[in-house]
């Protein structure tokens, strides 16, 4: 039970620390601290509050958010290598470890080489992968994930067009990273047309960008529309989909009317910022949707955890599970 | 599923490991040893050298100075100059912080490199002065007179970038650059508004025009030249003009917004 909130609560930290990033650089306070790991040769933890002004503010509370994140995930590995019966849970705890401290030092990298773009876009996308990853734990360890209570579908379709749809997103989430961090994001000033012309009259490389984020934007629209229309029209009994394909939906009207505020009002930090994290919540929202279709191969029930009448699980022993298949089994492990 | 895994880890290091081999040569920050001055070759004879005057006068009506927010700092929003000085217009509509120098004309001549330091200050929550200029392997002295935070960050095309903590009030970095290069942005990314610009250049003659618009580029040996003038929002514009030995010339440069 605690660890089922336990790893919410880091996932959920993990979406705070993007919106941290993203006011750190919707700001342009990624080089207000010029060392690291200490902030102005204070240790980082001792760097006094009175001084966090200006840039500094937002620099310094994004390093002191990702420590903090960085130290609920070494927990999270910890409890679950302590507790979790499945070994690939468990090493997906370590791989998120292994995340999260990678992504700390493409941080430090990326101010002591002066926002070199290739490592700034890298800590952006690897800021999505912990995300997801924190995520994916926080489903897995689930009440919901394990239990009887909604049969998981065996839907083909369904899962080919959840893993095109959060590939895709994912893909859209990095143009978006190319942009902000190539200063591309007012490089076509109008919305929704450009330069007042559907297809740019003139091109530039930051043009090409931009227009490729709002391309980007339009695919990526299709397919969250026809994966939540293929759940209400063929699985609108099971609340497990359903739930997150509302929540798709709702997040990805929300974050158009972020895009759009975001160019209309001339990147105005917060509007930006909640565009980074709403679209890595869309990411993630997609990615749940992805592992609930295809919850019936991955075999966790099974393989994990029963579920007896009264609702309490009771984990086998983690020695039978490791000497059996050695991770989840396929759908036959549900039957 | 073991070997999945693996196979996935390993996948992932190696492309770690090879894009941060690729990108480190290009983004690492090695210190550059200033270049060795080089030995002064046909030096100017004293005797003969002239020089350029002129004007940068603003033609039209000058922008206002927009009032900047300040108040991301407590001590910055105490500070009694609070407005941006992008375009400053003084008597007689003369155009003040245009860098003029001399941007060809001077031949195969190497020019000694002067030791005395010049100092670009942070002042009153702004860089002082705000557009200067200084010779390749001249000390570069950078100061902060505040009781805040600034750190300044020079972002050149040509030279080595550089991005330096200045704690406390007094503290002071030295830095010299080892290239050419007319501009070199400076600012401080603490506090947005500050923001400065240095031109460097491989010989003497520069100025950078006063509160009436005025420059003198003294000591050039008698020849043609082309004179530049930079300033930081309305461009540039260059002349051509010939001085004769002892021969003051005057040249005008008109910006309008």
């Amino acid at each position: 039970m605690a660890l089922r909130f336990y790893t919410r609560f880091v996932a959920l930290s993990t979406a705070v620390l993007i919106f941290a990033g993203g006011l750190v650089t919707s700001t342009g306070s990624g080089l207000s601290v010029p060392d690291w790991p200490n902030t102005y040769g204070w240790f980082m933890f001792t760097f006094p509050l009175e001084k966090m002004v200006g840039g500094i503010r937002y620099e310094h509370s994004h390093r002191l958010i990702a420590s903090t994140v960085g130290f609920l995930i070494l927990v999270l590995a910890v409890w679950l290598w302590r507790s979790e019966p499945r070994r690939w849970v468990r090493r997906l705890g370590y791989l998120a470890l292994a995340a999260v401290i990678t992504q700390g030092i493409l941080g430090g990298i990326t101010v002591l080489w002066y926002l070199p773009d290739p490592i700034s876009i890298a800590h952006a996308g690897l800021a999505q992968i912990v995300f997801c990853l924190t995520t994916a734990i926080a489903l897995f360890t689930s009440r919901s994930w394990a239990s009887a209570v909604s049969p998981p579908v065996d839907d083909v379709v369904l899962r080919r067009l959840t893993i095109v749809t959060t590939a895709w997103v994912y893909v859209q989430i990095l143009i978006g990273a190319v942009m902000r961090h190539t200063d591309a994001g007012l490089a076509i000033p109008d919305f929704p047309l450009a330069f007042g012309h559907l297809i740019p009259p003139q091109w530039d490389p930051k043009i090409a960008i931009h227009f490729a984020h709002r391309v980007g934007a339009l695919v990526a629209s299709a397919l969250i529309v026809a994966t939540a229309g293929h759940v209400f029209y063929r699985h609108r009994r099971s609340g497990v989909l359903v739930r997150p394909s509302v929540l798709l939906l709702s997040l990805l009207a929300v974050q158009i009317t972020l895009g759009a505020l975001t160019v209309l009002t001339a990147r105005h930090y917060v509007i930006n910022s909640l565009h980074v994290v709403t679209g890595a919540s869309v990411l993630v929202t997609s990615l749940v949707l992805t592992l609930r279709a295809h919850e019936s191969r991955l075999g966790t029930r099974g393989a994990g955890m029963a579920a007896p009448s009264g609702g309490v699980r009771v984990p086998p022993p983690r020695g039978a599970l490791e000497a059996g298949t050695g991770g989840p089994t396929r759908s036959g492990a549900r039957a | 599923m073991r070997s999945r895994f693996h196979r996935l880890f390993t996948a992932g290091a190696l492309a770690f490991t090879a894009a941060t081999a690729l990108t480190a040569p290009a983004c690492s920050r090695s210190e550059e040893a200033p270049p060795p001055p080089a030995a002064v070759s046909n030096p100017v004879d004293p005797a003969t050298a002239g020089a350029v005057t002129g004007l940068v006068k603003f033609e039209g009506t000058p922008p206002p100075a927009e009032p900047i927010s300040m108040d991301s700092d407590p001590f910055c929003e105490k500070q009694p100059q609070n407005r941006t000085e992008t375009v400053v217009v003084g008597e007689g509509s003369g155009l003040q912080n245009v860098f003029v120098y001399v941007k060809d004309g001077l031949g195969d001549r190497v020019f000694p490199v002067p030791s005395t330091a010049v100092v670009l200050d942070q002042k009153g929550c702004r860089y002082v002065p705000h557009v200067l200029g200084i010779q390749v392997g001249q000390p570069m002295e950078l100061a902060s007179s505040d009781n805040t935070l600034h750190n300044i960050h020079a972002v050149p095309e040509q030279n080595r970038e550089f991005n330096r903590a200045l704690q406390l009030s007094g503290m002071k970095h030295t830095h010299t650059f080892s290239t050419k290069e007319v501009m070199v942005p400076f600012k401080c990314d603490v506090h947005k508004w500050m923001n400065a610009y240095v031109g460097v250049l491989d010989h003497p003659f520069y100025a950078v025009t006063t509160g009436n618009g005025r420059f003198e580029l003294k000591g050039l040996p008698p020849g043609t030249y082309t004179i530049e003038a930079w300033h930081e929002k309305l461009g540039t514009q260059t002349q051509m003009v010939t001085i004769g030995e002892k021969q003051t010339s005057d040249v005008a440069f008109t910006f309008k917004s």
